[in-house]
């Protein structure tokens, strides 16, 4: 395994020396973008390879406003600070939707990423990009995945008004749009590898504030915390959302957090996973299809997972990439990548979700 | 249209809402021809869900129109919310390329395709503060739908630093969307694939109930749409948004009860009738409005009706 950043490195001379008219354009290596929630798990990505983390304060404006996550001011300067010192990168995620009233907690989250010297910020909001682009016009845009911008149209219309550079697409997309797509922006493309699957166009997904009052567009949180309850009846397990019964274990079953979108209901007398089952994104396989489409970036989700999940799946990941990179056709995951991010999968599943499409 | 209206009535539109379910191409005829003859002011047509659904297809939706029109509605033309396959983009271009009608861009890349031509944002496009209507507004928004869970107070504040020009709509009946996803629910539930999903969501004209273990019932399955179980009912609290500064409030279509609904709410502003829930659902579903007061959407809240 290679330890250690990558400059978003150029195309590697070994194959660009020996020109092959046959052969593919040289595959540019995509960066790895790592998950940090914490300053921990900031450096095991860091020493993993990841060439770039992503994190965000400790409030409503990301995504991840999860009790005991994110970070202080002063730890996103030291992060900043030992990210800089390897060669990565350290993108700074506001990319929840500003609330009336509270507009300025956003805005002084902008100013703080300006000011403590993150390399771009992702967003979803355009108010909020104006704001940024306005005050801080130097400071590298990133679209964020819960802008929901599936098409080129979506994509070129922030290019245009704010300049975004990069996009971060949605996960209801497969691998055929997404090369198409490559096709039809210059705004580089940033594309999940690993992590729990949002089943649902994100940032237009309310059911977390239909049963809690709490959405990621509003608050940063899907199916919170704070609304869960559980409780044990005969030895089965119920798992409550704001009272609302999300799923039941029976003795021995092993019980999932109840996000809400993989609980058990039933339609028509039927009880099953109605929308989807708790399970990860592993888009491993697919690497060489992504590099050479040109793909800028693999994000890995999880920054509310541990430290070690961060430094195992950015291992894994950062190890696969190079393969993939240095022999994109005799590219295969290895069986000990494989259960790796198995070990760290949600419910011990993986799939390649809209990736593959097999429910097509 | 609004033939007497007392001093102390308040003001405000009714549009009805793009029809969220596939229902065979008869009822829909039929469910517009009783729109035209109804007070709604502004009527959203077009496929939103799926453009996989074909029982009507874009010259159907222009005749839909041209009736409206003549029958003194204003009509806009609805793009797909979630846009990715061939037919959604060739939808979207169909939609936003003609200049006969308004359009709801119902996602970013329907507001490029306008490009500076008058439009209308539909309650997908994520309008939660003033700096994004003003952003809509420089680019030629002449209407914003906004997001269902906006509370009462934020709708206010929004509405309040409104641009000149700029219409405020929010829902007030019918089962609220929640999600979109690229996957089939209704099709997911048959076992059948989206590819041949034998278009079974037309056997479900409200949407298809998810109850969870206690029998409660929690969301509906529409296509790829996720929507709320519940009935969204805020027709106690048009007053309060018309004297907001809310210029329109949607209703969304249903298979019994819009009709109605819309006569009920007719009367609240020729002052015939007083605010209050409609006590209407389609069928099987619970009311809510959760959402007005910053609770769970999902919640039932007994209001104090403000005069």
């Amino acid at each position: 395994m290679r330890a250690g950043p990558w400059l978003s490195p150029p195309i590697p001379k070994n194959m660009s020396a020996t020109p092959n008219p046959l052969a593919p354009a040289p595959a540019v290596r995509p960066q790895l973008v790592a998950p940090a929630g914490s300053l921990q798990a900031l450096r095991m990505a860091l020493q993993h390879g990841a060439d770039a983390v992503y994190l965000g304060l400790r409030d409503a404006t990301n995504a991840r406003n999860f009790g005991g996550l994110n970070f202080t001011e002063a730890d996103i300067r030291t992060g900043v600070a030992e990210a800089h010192a390897r060669g990565a990168e350290v993108l700074f995620a506001i990319n929840t939707f500003p609330q009336m009233g509270a507009v300025r907690q956003w805005h002084h989250a902008v100013d703080a990423a300006a000011g403590l010297g993150a390399d771009a910020v992702i967003m979803a909001d355009p108010g909020l990009m104006a704001y940024t682009r306005d005050r801080h016009p130097d400071l590298r845009l990133h679209m964020s995945v819960q802008g929901s911008a599936t098409h080129a149209d979506a994509i070129e219309l922030m290019r245009e008004q704010f300049g975004i550079r990069r996009v971060v697409l949605p996960r209801v997309l497969s691998v055929a749009q997404i090369a198409r797509l490559a096709k039809q922006t210059s705004v580089e493309l940033e594309v999940f590898g690993f992590g729990s699957l949002c089943v649902m166009a994100e940032g237009r997904c309310l059911l977390s504030s239909y049963a809690t009052g709490d959405s990621p567009n509003n608050k940063g949180v899907c199916s919170p915390a704070h609304a869960v309850r559980w409780s044990e009846e005969g030895g089965t397990m119920h798992a409550r959302l704001s009272g609302i019964l999300i799923d039941s274990y029976a003795p021995g079953e092993p019980a999932g957090y109840p996000t809400l979108c993989k609980g058990r209901f039933s339609v028509q007398g039927e009880r099953g996973y109605v929308l989807e089952e708790p399970t990860s994104l592993n888009a491993v396989s697919l690497l060489p299809s992504l590099i050479g489409m040109g793909i800028a970036a693999i994000k890995i989700e999880g920054r509310q997972r541990s430290p070690r999940y961060v430094a195992d799946v950015v291992g894994v990941l950062r190890a696969a990439i190079d393969a993939a990179c240095a022999d994109p056709a005799r590219f295969a995951p290895r069986q000990e990548w494989q259960a790796t991010l198995g070990r760290h999968a949600e419910g011990d599943q993986v799939t390649q979700g809209a990736y593959d499409r097999p429910w097509r | 249209m609004v033939t007497s209206q007392s001093a102390a009535a308040p003001r405000f539109g009714i549009a009805v809402g793009p029809l969220l379910y596939y229902w065979p191409r008869t009822t829909v005829m039929q469910f517009y021809a009783d729109v035209a003859q109804s007070g709604a002011d502004r009527v959203y047509l077009g496929e939103t869900v799926c453009t996989r659904r074909h029982e009507l297809r874009h010259a159907h939706w222009l005749e839909i129109a041209q009736m409206l029109r003549e029958a003194g509605k204003e009509v806009v033309l609805s793009t797909p919310v979630l846009v990715e396959s061939d037919s959604d983009l060739a939808c979207l271009r169909r939609v936003c390329e003609q200049d006969d009608y308004l359009v709801e861009a119902n996602d970013l890349g329907a507001v490029r395709c306008m490009r500076g031509r008058p439009f209308a944002t539909g309650p997908h496009l994520n309008v939660y503060h003033g700096d994004t209507l003003a952003w809509l507004a420089s680019l030629g928004a002449v209407s914003c739908a906004v997001p269902v869970e906006l509370d009462g107070n934020a709708l206010g504040a929004l509405a309040a630093v409104r641009p000149a020009g700029v219409l405020l709509e929010a829902l007030v009946w019918g089962r609220m969307p929640l999600a979109f996803s690229a996957r089939c629910f209704t099709a997911r539930h048959h076992r059948l694939h989206k590819d041949s999903c034998e278009f079974r969501c037309m056997d479900y004209p409200d949407g298809l109930a998810a109850v969870t273990g206690e029998g409660q019932p929690f969301f509906a399955l529409n296509g790829i749409q996720t929507q709320s179980a519940s009935c969204l009912d805020l027709c106690a609290q048009v007053p309060e948004m018309a004297a907001m500064g809310v210029g329109m409030v949607r209703v969304s279509p249903h298979a019994t009860g819009t009709l109605d609904v819309i006569g009920m709410l007719d009367g609240i502003r020729a002052g015939t009738r007083e605010a209050a829930p409609s006590g209407i659902t389609p069928a099987g579903a619970e009311a809510s409005n959760g959402y007005w007061s910053g609770q769970p959407g999902i919640r039932w809240h007994d209001h104090e009706v403000r005069a």
